[in-house]
């Protein structure tokens, strides 16, 4: 599939943003992060910014932005337009949440509600991101159970970075925030290698010869295609990606994403304050270099059935 | 609405595509691009019309496949291939808008283009690659069944057919209702082992292929070398011989 740069900022900036509000709205609200107005405008300002920002790049693709509120209608059968409807609610106790611990100083009782109800519609939007690309039958490397698994622990890993790198310039670092940012950068890593030991062992229900149903006569090969030149589905769904360069490329991946992280996480620990916070900002640099590499991946590493009639 | 009708619609409106007689001339093609850029879907935008690169949006396309490997046995089997208008289609369920829907009363699956914000999830869905973005303007089109052509009280009776089946030179598609067990249609299934594209995948196309029939393999005999009288004759003469051992 044609990895859409847009697409690609959308799902990592945004996954980041809601897993850096979950785990704030869990620390906050259980009184491992303070009640200060700049760590709650940075922390709270940082997540939403990233959600909205991406929320905003994933218009871009589209043929026709203006009409994007149309998209809050379908909830009853489109996994788009659910996630559409759970990010735009996700703002209300997000932002309540937000307000309380800037500008009034307080993360519990009615503000606490908020961030765990803000939390819980976190969780449920990246679902539903995640529901948009595992629902499609017609894409196996889609079609995947590990697929939810993925977005939700990435997303959540990727807030679990930007936690460390915020706490420790706010000098509010504790142990706490090292025991999950590790924790989830193993577990992530795990699942990632699961979904492309996943994905390498299966192969598509459709070839040519049910997709023509002319296996019947024995081996179907296409003689010529349609047109001469590249159509619209072709560029759209035809991307594929080198297995050389998959395999560096996801080398690559697990190095920025995974290794470098969690080696300059857990070094952090061990050297002087402010060591500490350059180390924590090298992880943030690195890890957004791997999110992007994973995700371009997750796309042109994905084949779409349909392609098989043009012998692909 | 991007739910699916309720109950199953009353007609079920489809093509039957012979595989046996399409010649592979893409008149079907050519019609459906005339017809559809001037019909409720028009423009069917080109880009790069008239230079390299050239794309554009075609609800109909013609693929030619060898089958059967290569000897005595393989054929060449020309494939058109349109939106099958399926009964369980995930194109119209995926969208966000409400613009791609199914119709109760013939199950045409259609796209409302002042809908459609133009996000492609349903051809990501359409497992048959049968959905085509227009890029100039900016959303999703497809296949209609020529909708505003089969029920136009203004054509003669005999023109109420989809523009790839009036233009078939080999009559090679048929048009009509998969409700009906007399239909044309239905028959022909019937007849000749109709069958749906890709099974495997759950989307119950309504539209249905016929297969190639077996053909006579072997059956003809050699060509006949010429008498040896004649080697050194003229053309006329080899025509004369031509008629008279006929």
């Amino acid at each position: 599939m044609h990895p859409a740069y847009s697409v690609i900022f959308f799902t990592t900036a945004s996954g980041a943003g809601y897993g850096l509000l979950v785990l704030a709205a869990i620390f906050a609200v259980s009184g491992l992060m303070p009640a200060a107005m700049w760590l709650g405008l940075v922390t709270t300002g940082l997540a939403l910014g990233l959600i909205g920002g991406g929320l905003l790049s994933s218009t871009f693709h589209l043929g026709h932005p203006e009409r994007a509120w149309r998209a809050f209608t379908q909830w009853r059968s489109s996994w788009l337009s659910r996630e559409g409807v759970l990010a735009v609610v996700t703002f209300v106790p997000a932002g309540l949440f937000a307000i309380g611990w800037v500008f009034l100083g307080t993360t519990t009782g009615f503000f606490g509600w908020m961030g765990a109800l803000a939390a819980v519609l976190a969780v449920a939007t990246v679902i539903s991101t995640s529901m948009i690309y595992a629902s499609l039958t017609t894409i196996r490397q889609w079609n995947n159970g590990i697929v939810p698994v993925a977005y939700v622990v990435l997303g959540l890993m990727s807030g679990a970075v930007l936690l460390e790198a915020v706490t420790r310039l706010f000098g509010v670092h504790g142990s706490h925030v090292d025991v999950v940012a590790i924790a989830l950068l193993v577990v992530g890593w795990v699942v990632k290698i699961a979904y492309w030991r996943s994905v390498d062992g299966g192969r598509s229900k459709t070839t040519l010869a049910t997709a023509t149903g002319l296996g019947r006569f024995g081996a179907v090969r296409l003689l010529e295609q349609p047109h001469t030149e590249e159509n619209f589905l072709m560029q759209e769904m035809g991307y594929v990606v080198a297995r050389k360069h998959a395999r560096r490329l996801r080398a690559i991946a697990q190095l920025m994403l995974f290794v470098v992280p969690l080696a300059a996480t857990i070094a952090a620990g061990f050297v002087v304050t402010e060591l500490a916070v350059l180390l924590a900002l090298v992880a943030v640099a690195s890890l957004a270099v791997g999110l992007v590499t994973e995700r371009w991946l997750f796309f042109a590493e994905a084949k779409h059935d349909s392609m098989v009639y043009y012998g692909r | 609405m991007t739910s699916l009708p309720k109950h199953p619609p009353a007609k079920r409106l489809g093509l039957a595509i012979d595989l046996d007689t399409c010649v592979g001339c893409h008149a079907c093609a050519t019609n459906c691009k005339e017809w559809n850029t001037g019909a409720i879907s028009a423009p069917l935008t080109d880009v790069n019309a008239y230079q390299a690169e050239q794309r554009g949006v075609w609800f109909n396309r013609v693929y030619t496949y060898e089958v059967g490997g290569e000897g005595p046995q393989a054929r060449t089997v020309h494939f058109p291939k349109n939106c099958l208008h399926c009964e369980t289609p995930a194109c119209v369920t995926v969208c966000p808008t409400g613009a791609s829907y199914k119709r109760s009363e013939d199950g045409i699956v259609l796209v409302d283009h002042d809908k459609c914000i133009g996000c492609k999830l349903c051809s990501w869905a359409c497992p048959y690659g049968n959905r085509e973005y227009d890029e100039h303007v900016g959303v999703m089109k497809k296949c209609t069944l020529c909708v505003d052509k089969i029920y136009n009280q203004n054509l003669p009776e005999v023109d109420r057919v989809p523009a790839c089946v009036a233009a078939c030179p080999a009559k090679a598609r048929h048009f009509g209702d998969f409700a009906d067990p007399n239909s044309t249609v239905s028959k022909l299934t019937r007849e000749r082992g109709g069958y749906d594209l890709a099974p495997e995948t759950g989307y119950q196309p309504t539209s249905k292929y016929l297969p190639p029939r077996p053909g006579q393999r072997g059956a003809a005999a050699p060509a006949a070398p010429a008498t040896p009288a004649l080697a050194g004759a003229g053309r006329f003469l080899k025509w004369v011989d031509r008629v008279l051992t006929r």
